[in-house]
């Protein structure tokens, strides 16, 4: 209770903080519309040729690229910023400061630094989404809307799991300035369905970067072609994930050995 | 004359010299840096991997779909043209606004300014020495690509000529717009949201996110005129493409125009800029 109670006190204070500096969501809204036109400019390139890539149609292509944006929005406004603000104070011997708290230091790490303008990319997502859903015309059930809540935050919490355990990895490897880089093209793997790539890549970005089950699951689950098979599979996958990772954290926090007072 | 020591103002010739010594000193001690982050270098580059092999993977299933070719390209056709561009990407990475941002920012300039030369001397030396590891960075990278995605080539002795000329004519160009862009840091240090726009409009003209030919006629004549495709489309199609010897030194010509304009464009920029620093810090 205490810990829910910090974690929200953080994350209060990290978005009263960004708050102040308003100019920034301008700049912040008018990059992502210029995002999101470039993959809007793809899809019509790519339906000018073709009337369906793997079996999704244009709308339904439009749904993936709105839970990208959504995901994109969630990692750069939380976790990403947290994650690396952990792989900096490692190098620099600061994490003390976190691990001397008398809350867990997992939940204290994953909640002290916000990107608030970052966000704007849900709504945009949002508003992605609800304009495929009204293209496609189909009624979304209730239990199709249920499993699309229950895929995004699966998704979230695996791309937490997969950044914690990559900024764990500051421990034994210096230098990991090159993350967001990484990340970043990997990401954008997400804007098409998992089943167009490679099998060696469809597995990598489905288990190595849980890409598949943050993106093209939801995006199954809005446009009703979400098996339940694949939905029961995502919530064990994210459960497996995020023992494993808290395990990984504790057993590379033993490797801290700080550098500074 | 006999008995100086040595002349304290060097010749045109001695300048240029030096210069060169400059450069290549640079690119050396470049050269040593970034072997030396082997790892975190290659996990760079596997980042951006994923942009070409994406749009690769998407344009070859469309033309699988669609009877084996789209345009007249066939999924042959673009494993080559994206396997090239990543090595032309490799090849004209170069140090973006958000450095210049950076660099004004925290006062880093300062120091840079009391060199003798110009800090675009090494801006541009540092650059072209990290190219020479990448280089060997990016071959493994085209083996797998070629393995995994069959390429079909066709390239004369005069295309690799002009490749490894367009390469660097691509670097140059490239240098000169993102430091002029860069420059912009000296009124506003939020260079992000124009930086952005510059790369949007590369990506749609230049052939990054598609070979040109598969865009709407009017942006291809629109493409020609401006200095993007001459970054990326020219050097790749100078292997990929069939080019008559004449285009393809037609291409030289207009990167040489570019350059030369991106030159004029830095300088010009910079006189007005320089004047408005005023250092923070340091």
């Amino acid at each position: 209770m205490t810990t829910l109670r910090v974690a929200l006190l953080h994350l209060r204070v990290g978005v009263m903080n960004d708050l102040q500096y308003r100019v920034n969501f301008a700049l912040q809204v008018l990059q992502s519309i210029l995002a999101v036109g470039v993959g809007l400019i793809v899809f019509q390139l790519v339906f000018s040729h073709t009337t369906d890539l793997n079996g999704w149609t244009h709308s339904e292509l439009l749904a993936i690229l709105g839970v990208q944006a959504v995901m994109a929005g969630v990692v750069h406004a939380v976790i990403q910023p947290n994650m690396m603000r952990l792989s900096e104070e490692v190098q620099d011997g600061k994490l003390d400061h976190a691990l001397t708290k008398p809350v867990d230091a997992q939940m204290l790490i994953s909640v002290r630094q916000v990107q608030l303008w970052q966000a704007v990319d849900i709504p945009i997502g949002a508003v992605i989404i609800g304009f495929a859903l009204a293209r496609l015309g189909g009624n979304v059930g209730v239990l199709d809307a249920l499993a699309f809540a229950a895929a995004l935050a699966f998704g979230a919490v695996l791309l937490y799991c997969f950044w914690l355990v990559l900024a764990t990895g500051s421990f034994w490897v210096v230098r990991m300035w090159f993350l967001p880089e990484l990340f970043e093209g990997i990401f954008q793997t997400g804007r098409f369905p998992v089943g167009i790539y490679p099998d060696w890549l469809r597995f990598g970005i489905t288990f190595l970067v849980p890409i598949a089950f943050a993106i093209t699951v939801p995006a199954e689950a809005v446009t009703s072609r979400l098996e339940w098979q694949t939905l029961l599979f995502a919530a064990l996958f994210t459960v497996a994930a995020f023992v494993f990772s808290r395990w990984f954290w504790r057993f590379g926090l033993r490797h801290y050995t700080g550098a500074s007072a | 004359m006999s008995g100086m020591p040595s002349a304290p103002a060097l010749g045109q010739v001695g300048r240029l010299r030096s210069l060169a010594d400059f450069y290549v000193t640079t690119m050396r001690t470049e050269i040593q840096t970034q072997f030396q982050y082997r790892a975190a270098t290659y996990m760079y580059l596997l980042g951006m991997v994923a942009e070409p092999v994406i749009y690769l993977v998407v344009w070859s299933t469309i033309a699988d779909s669609a009877g084996g070719e789209v345009n007249g390209l066939t999924a042959g056709d673009f494993a080559a043209y994206y396997i090239v561009w990543t090595l032309v990407r490799t090849m004209n990475i170069v140090f973006t606004p958000y450095g210049w941002e950076w660099r004004i920012r925290n006062g880093e300039l300062s120091g840079q300014l009391l060199r003798p030369l110009h800090p675009i001397h090494y801006d541009v030396a540092q650059f072209a020495g990290g190219k020479i590891p990448w280089l060997f960075y990016y071959l493994p990278i085209a083996v797998v690509l070629t393995l995994v995605f069959e390429p079909t080539f066709d390239v004369r002795p005069a295309e690799i000529v002009v490749f490894a000329v367009a390469i660097w004519g691509a670097y140059l160009i490239r240098t000169f717009n993102q430091t002029a862009l860069g420059l912009v840091c000296f009124w506003t240090t939020r260079v992000g949201a124009l930086f952005s726009l510059y790369i949007v409009l590369e990506l749609l003209l230049s052939g990054r996110l598609v070979p040109l030919t598969l865009m709407p006629d009017w942006v291809q004549t629109v493409a020609w005129f401006l200095p993007f495709r001459w970054t990326f489309y020219f050097p790749i199609e100078t292997l990929v493409g069939d080019l008559t010897n004449a285009e393809l030194l037609a291409g030289l010509g207009m990167q040489l125009f570019w350059t030369l304009v991106g030159i004029g464009l830095f300088s010009l920029v910079w006189r007005f800029a320089i004047r408005r620093y005023t250092a923070v810090g340091n």
